[in-house]
């Protein structure tokens, strides 16, 4: 009853979305990893990211690709910065300060968003080049999800040499693992932390832009269930490995599309509660996620 | 070299170490033994950084290490190798070693050290790429070892290092200290098998709940009759 070809076309949504999951789920579990803590604002810098992609496109003649990566640089910076004012001061504090402060910063994102601008959706206009189609075998897609997909990977590949073949890469890697180690090797935590954010928080911008771009609007909230979608596939994936997060944002994304796709369209309203059941099969069979594994001590 | 005074340290309202004040020369090994809860990774850990003194003064060489973060502490040159190993498990065997130079300027020495390293335990050269967590319990105790002494370290601390280790195994971490000892490096051993710890150090100290009972040469401790009915099995 279903096609190949509808089954390939609900495999490219699948990888675009998976992809969008991703980006934002590296910088849950990159934070995650070291500081315990579960940043209910990265959602908020994703929507921000796609406001400033918006008006970076709307005034001047930049093309798609430096107005997505001038808000990657500009919001990485503004990861650091809250991070700076925000959460380092409550370094050592138990950890449900840190988390309720995050959701403390989320809010005043968002409000202060509303405040400045408008709470009311805003069209995401692209340059007509993006929505070009383009059909191969009967399987449609655009400039723009060759874009989104290809931007997603390069990102992460670029993640993967950083954190494989850098010290400070090596450094954070084993400051997600062992905190405590890590302070005995004279590692600098403060900069791993900055460093974490800053790319967390940069491959958010870029995931906002390309969200903002498939669905055409940008709205003061719409970081808030993709952010909470993220935080669930860094968990499938196995919460401080960033592969992990990559996979889980993957698998979540192919799961949620082909769970619109192919059942009957009475169910396509509960996709987000199917997402959150996922989680929780999940979590039943693999409590540490996919690729986390609790540290054993060997004797 | 090292040189504490009247140290106190608390967890909370738990005081752990309540004023020690003890001593390592240059080039010599000193032993801390003493049962568990006695202080003694309390007092590691309050050197290198990672817990503030509540009173006392910790000298490295004219400088007061109380209240200095742990990678300034590790840039003066002292090398602490914990309980428990602490290895990074999914990190390979070749990135621990790496993160063990973290600190380092002079990049162009390393490959020296690596070879020493590897020379002191051959089983690392030829796990290199392996992830660090599938290594034995006493392949992980060798690898903490080696990865602290990549920073180069002036002073090496070592915490119950043969802890969890088959009796074969303890035997060989013990040569390995002396080996280490005898090449010059500044040794403070913090150890729960006091038998072994006294053979090897130059000095010791004793600690039971937070003080010192007992210092002196190692082998005037071994032979107190106090100490042997304590911690050597009468």
């Amino acid at each position: 009853m279903y096609s190949p070809s509808y089954f390939m076309q609900q495999f490219i949504n699948g990888l675009n979305l998976g992809s969008i999951y991703a980006l934002v789920a590296i910088g849950l579990t990159m934070v995650y990893g070291i500081l315990r803590l579960i940043n209910f604002a990265h959602g908020d810098l994703m929507m921000w990211g796609a406001y400033l992609a918006l008006a970076l496109i709307a005034n001047s003649f930049l093309p798609f690709g430096v107005a997505v990566l001038l808000p990657m640089l500009v919001i990485g910076l503004v990861g650091v910065l809250i991070e700076r004012i925000t959460y380092r001061p409550l370094r050592g504090a138990p950890e449900v300060a840190m988390l309720i402060t995050s959701l403390g910063v989320s809010t005043l994102i968002q409000n202060s968003t509303i405040m400045t601008l408008t709470a009311q959706p805003q069209s995401f206009r692209l340059p007509p080049g993006f929505k070009q189609l383009y059909e191969v075998g009967g399987v449609n897609f655009s400039s723009l999800d060759i874009l989104s997909f290809s931007l997603a990977i390069l990102l992460m590949i670029g993640l993967t040499l950083f954190v494989r073949r850098t010290r400070l890469g090596i450094a954070m890697r084993a400051s997600a693992e062992n905190l405590r180690a890590a302070y005995l090797m004279g590692i600098n935590i403060n900069q791993v932390i900055a460093t974490a954010f800053a790319i967390g928080s940069g491959l958010a911008a870029v995931a906002g832009c390309l969200w903002a771009a498939q669905y055409n609007t940008v709205e003061p909230f719409m970081g808030f269930l993709p952010g909470l979608k993220a935080f669930v596939a860094a968990v499938i994936g196995g919460i401080g490995v960033i592969p992990g997060a990559v996979l889980g944002g993957f698998l979540l994304g192919f799961a949620e599309i082909f769970f619109v796709g192919f059942l009957p369209p009475a169910f396509s309203g509960y996709r987000d509660a199917f997402v959150f059941a996922l989680l929780l099969m999940v979590l039943l069979i693999r409590p540490n996620g996919i690729l986390g594994s609790s540290t054993e001590e060997r004797a | 070299m090292l040189e504490i005074e009247d140290l106190h340290v608390s967890y909370g309202n738990i005081q752990a170490v309540r004023g020690i004040s003890l001593r390592v020369e240059a080039g010599e090994l000193v032993t801390i033994v003493g049962n568990n809860g006695a202080g003694k990774s309390t007092t590691l850990l309050t050197i290198s950084g990672l817990l503030r003194p509540t009173a006392g003064c910790i000298f490295f060489e004219e400088r007061n290490l109380a209240g200095a973060s742990p990678d300034k502490i590790v840039s003066w040159g002292i090398s602490h190798c914990p309980e428990g190993r602490m290895i990074f498990g999914r990190l390979t065997v070749a990135e621990n070693l790496i993160l063990g130079t973290y600190n380092r300027r002079d990049r162009v020495n390393i490959r020296q050290d690596l070879d020493r390293v590897h020379k002191l335990f051959p089983v690392l050269a030829e796990r290199r790429n392996q992830a660090a967590g599938t290594l034995s319990g006493g392949e992980q105790q060798m690898l903490a070892i080696g990865r602290a002494l990549m920073s180069r370290p002036r002073m090496l601390l070592l915490d119950e290092p043969s802890l969890g280790l088959s009796p074969l195994l303890v035997g060989r971490i013990f040569e390995i200290i002396r080996e280490l000892h005898n090449q010059g490096v500044t040794i403070l051993l913090v150890e729960q098998n006091a038998y072994q710890a006294l053979r090897v150090a130059d000095r010791a100290y004793v600690l039971e709940t937070g003080k010192i009972r007992l210092t002196g040469p190692a082998v005037d401790l071994a032979n107190n009759p106090q100490v042997r009915t304590a911690y050597l099995g009468g």
